[in-house]
């Protein structure tokens, strides 16, 4: 009897516990509006926004990824592979094409097709072959990027087909179209995970995949979605990535994926699989923007800029380890 | 009387391992059926074939009469079966009110989380289960856990009903109030299945037992009028003599005492001194705070106030190095926790504590562990491939052992053991209690926590705790009904 009565007060906790970085981002809005007169406009939020639209859509995709209790590092190397190998399929070979010349319209379903296999592939070799899911997609990240570099010569691709740079460069009722893309997928993930029976028992499976396997859930397909939407995200990632920027360089992505995991974990996501929140990742992929662009608006070198990066990190892990009161591992 | 369920030739191998060789098992519509057998001998593997978990390499599965559903249609297994496994099937981070209903949260398409909460609700009242539906299933005690799995497997409406060792992390009172419900689901003409280690349970609420031995079926017999030693043997394959406690007298060196030890809501005022040559008993339910007590002992947990001597020397609060550099050796409460590192090897996990004897300058010298370990491993009658196997592929029983062999590698001067039979057969059992005694006979004093009566029957006094305080020190020579009577905090 006595661990109920214990269990009240920290229940309340522990719904807040995806919300323990809201204060974080009203200090860092506060503190930022008195540094930097220009930060607390709305030119420079959406400008902040559209900047982590890209990233954010990696962090929802590992979001779910570490809630079914697993791990996907090779997202960052999708980034750029998919959308080039896509543009390749498409550009006459003068633009750095394969000389395949596809429709210009089918570049973003093909980019996605290439994600989306991508993902297929490491479900295969984590799910079926059951293949430690860090080592696969190390392999997998390093892999991925050779499979940009190689076709691509390691050079940038500049001509690019109208409908790829669409997505990340539109205004819709007046904001990027890149805000509106995450926002949307953010809320579907939000929702998904919140009031679906598939969403659930993500947080089934990395709570325990034996138990969700006996209450009936089919535990090996369920990740393999998992793992494909995650690719496929990773993909669109890239598209809106490439039209904010109107090329593909051959370092796109690259070096994101600690940002993913440092935006998910702060934000609340267990590594060990079973807790957290899209929402909570949210926050997270919010804090490191917003961290972000006040280092630049007050011109701190972009060489220092890492520590406070890692510091904004020890930070935050400190501050959820103190309001949800357990220990990390 | 019809066979509510049935199990014929069932064959299993996990690669080279067969689990089951062509065992089966018949139970009665309405009887409370036991399975029995030493660690390894085939009983989960039977329960997660009975349960639609897993495939039978070989034989066949029947419900009363009709053969067993499709592997995966798991609504039409649960609708037959309903299974409390040995291995917790609650998820900690989701809510009681989710784990009851894991994946039909709903029938439509969204889930209505405060009609989730009324149903558990309601769910919980039906099978009187007093716990919060909104609570995190991780803040339960292991009690409230087990009844929530019992509700949620009920709540499928099986009148079949499978008990994957449920007591072995209960204490006293919490497994009367488990067997008062089984009594009661018994009335109604629910069929069980009952695995337990205690063969006294198995007196108790079963009609028939069924033995495993190696995989195989041994025999099955209605309880009424079966002689203990004969289920004993079934399920050795030898005659086991009941384990005889040896008598001693004890020294007059205090190797282990305890002064005013008082920790905030865990025990108060806790005076202690087990003498050389001497097992003292803690016993207590599990509100008592015995294991706290026991932890403390060790430098597991530090106390509010109060000391700890070992050997006359205090010890500094809540360090183990330091209490095993002044002569102590524990076994702790969760072995795969705290008592091994599964992915080492048994010489290793053994030896861990007097590496520092086995080389010079921090090296260690792996002739010299190999040959510490195997005198262990025979000492202590370790059924294991040899020292270099991995103590997480041992059985419970075999793990506990190197645990033990780890605590007594030094000779310690006193030795803490705390629940060492848990999810132990009976042979396994015997050697670890033999262990104990044979530690004290070589001028050790131990203290013994145990939800077992059995195991305290091996000490010379028994302090039985009550609400974080000592009440009684009871010399050898209680009955069964006497230690309870105090430990419920029921004083004559
Ligand atoms: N999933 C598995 N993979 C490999 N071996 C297994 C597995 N499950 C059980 N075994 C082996 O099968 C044997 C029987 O195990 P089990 O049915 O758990 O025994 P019991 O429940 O009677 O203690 C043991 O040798 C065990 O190691
Ligand atoms: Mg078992």
């Amino acid at each position: 009897m006595t661990a109920l009565t214990a269990s009240t007060p920290r229940l309340r906790l522990a719904r807040f516990r995806d919300l323990t970085l809201v204060p974080v981002i009203v200090l860092l809005l506060i503190a930022g509006a008195f540094l930097d007169p220009t930060f607390l406009t709305a030119g420079n939020l959406t400008n902040v926004l559209q900047q982590q639209a890209a990233i954010s859509l990696l962090v929802l995709a590992e979001a779910l990824i570490l809630i079914s209790g697993k791990f996907d590092l090779s997202l960052e190397s999708i980034v750029g592979m998919a959308p080039a190998i896509a543009v390749m399929l498409v550009v006459p070979v003068s633009a750095g094409g394969f000389g395949i010349e596809l429709p210009g319209l089918l570049v973003i379903p093909l980019c996605l097709l290439v994600g989306a296999l991508i993902g297929a592939f490491n479900g295969f070799l984590i799910i079926k072959f059951q293949l430690s899911a860090f080592i696969v997609t190390l392999a997998m990240l390093i892999i991925v990027h050779g499979l940009q570099l190689g076709p691509t010569e390691g050079k940038t691709l500049f001509e690019l087909p109208e409908s790829i740079l669409y997505l990340g460069s539109a205004l819709w009722l007046g904001l990027p179209a890149s805000i509106w893309i995450a926002g949307l997928l953010f809320a579907a993930g939000i929702a998904g995970l919140a009031y679906f029976r598939v969403g659930r028992s993500l947080y089934a499976i990395g709570g325990n995949s034996d138990a969700a396997r006996a209450a009936g859930i089919r535990v090996d397909r369920v990740l393999w979605g998992v793992f494909i939407l995650g690719g496929t995200l990773a993909a669109l990632a890239g598209v809106l990535e490439t039209g904010r920027l109107g090329a593909i360089g051959s370092n796109q992505g690259v070096g994101w994926i600690f940002m993913v995991f440092a935006a998910a974990v702060i934000g609340g996501v267990s590594m060990d699989g079973g807790k957290g929140t899209v929402l909570g990742a949210l926050t997270g992929v919010l804090v490191i923007g917003l961290v972000q662009n006040l280092l630049t608006l007050k011109g701190v070198s972009g060489f220092w800029q890492p520590v406070v990066y890692g510091g904004i990190i020890l930070i935050a892990l400190m501050i959820s380890r103190v309001a949800g009161g357990k220990a990390q591992d | 009387m019809k066979n509510h369920v049935e199990a014929r030739n069932i064959v299993k191998r996990f690669g080279p391992t067969t689990a089951l060789d062509g065992a089966g098992i018949a139970i009665a519509e309405g009887e409370t059926h036991a399975l029995v057998g030493r660690n390894g001998a085939g009983k989960s593997t039977l329960v997660s074939i009975l349960t639609g978990l897993q495939r039978p390499d070989e034989g066949e599965v029947r419900f009363a009469g009709e053969a067993a559903p499709a592997l995966g249609d798991r609504d039409a297994w649960r609708r037959r079966v309903a299974c409390v496994y040995q291995k917790s099937t609650i998820i900690p981070a989701l809510t009681v009110a989710e784990n009851l209903f894991l994946n039909r949260q709903t029938t439509g398409r969204l889930i209505n989380w405060r009609a989730l909460r009324s149903r558990a609700r309601e769910l919980l009242e039906t099978y009187e289960v007093d716990v919060d539906a909104a609570a995190l299933a991780g803040d339960l005690g292991v009690e409230q856990r087990q009844l929530v799995e019992i509700a949620r497997a009920l709540s499928f409406g099986a009148r079949f009903i499978i008990l994957d060792e449920p007591t072995a992390r209960l204490d006293g009172p919490a497994i009367e109030r488990l067997f008062t419900r089984m009594r009661a689901l018994r009335e109604q003409g629910v069929t069980m299945m009952y695995i337990s280690h205690h063969l006294d349970e198995v007196y108790e609420i079963c009609q028939s037992v069924t033995v495993f031995r190696d995989a195989r079926h041994v025999t099955t017999r209605p309880v009424e009028g079966l002689p203990h030693d004969e289920l004993v043997a079934a399920m050795t394959g030898e005659a086991t003599a009941a384990y005889e406690t040896r008598p001693r007298t004890a020294g007059e060196r205090v190797v282990l005492g305890a002064s005013a030890l008082t920790l905030a809501g865990r025990y108060r005022e806790i005076d202690l001194s087990v003498r050389s040559g001497e097992v003292v008993g803690l016993a207590g339910s599990a509100s008592s705070g015995k294991v706290s007590l026991a932890e403390t002992l060790v430098g597991l947990r530090r106390a509010d106030s109060g000391t700890v001597t070992i050997q006359g020397t205090p010890v500094k609060p809540g360090d183990v190095p330091a209490a095993l550099r002044a002569g102590l050796g524990f076994v702790p409460e969760d072995r795969h926790h705290e008592g091994f590192v599964p992915l080492l090897s048994v010489g290793e996990n053994a030896t861990l504590p007097i590496a520092h004897r086995l080389g010079r300058f921090g090296t260690v010298s792996a002739a010299r562990r190999r040959a510490e370990a195997v005198r262990m491993i025979e000492d202590l009658d370790i059924k294991t491939e040899g020292p270099d196997q991995p103590v997480g592929d041992l059985s419970g029983g075999n793990a506990q052992k190197v645990v033990f062999a780890r605590a007594l590698a030094d000779d310690p001067a006193a030795l803490v053991v705390i629940n060492p039979t848990a999810g132990v057969d009976v042979k396994a059992k015997q050697a670890l209690l033999g262990a104990v005694e044979d530690a004290v006979e070589r001028g050790a004093g131990a203290v013994l926590v145990s939800d077992e009566l059995d195991d305290l029957r091996i000490c010379d006094r028994v302090l039985v705790m009550f609400h974080g305080r000592v009440v009684k020190d009871v010399p050898r020579g209680w009955t069964d009904h006497e230690l309870v009577a105090v430990m419920e905090g029921i004083q004559e």
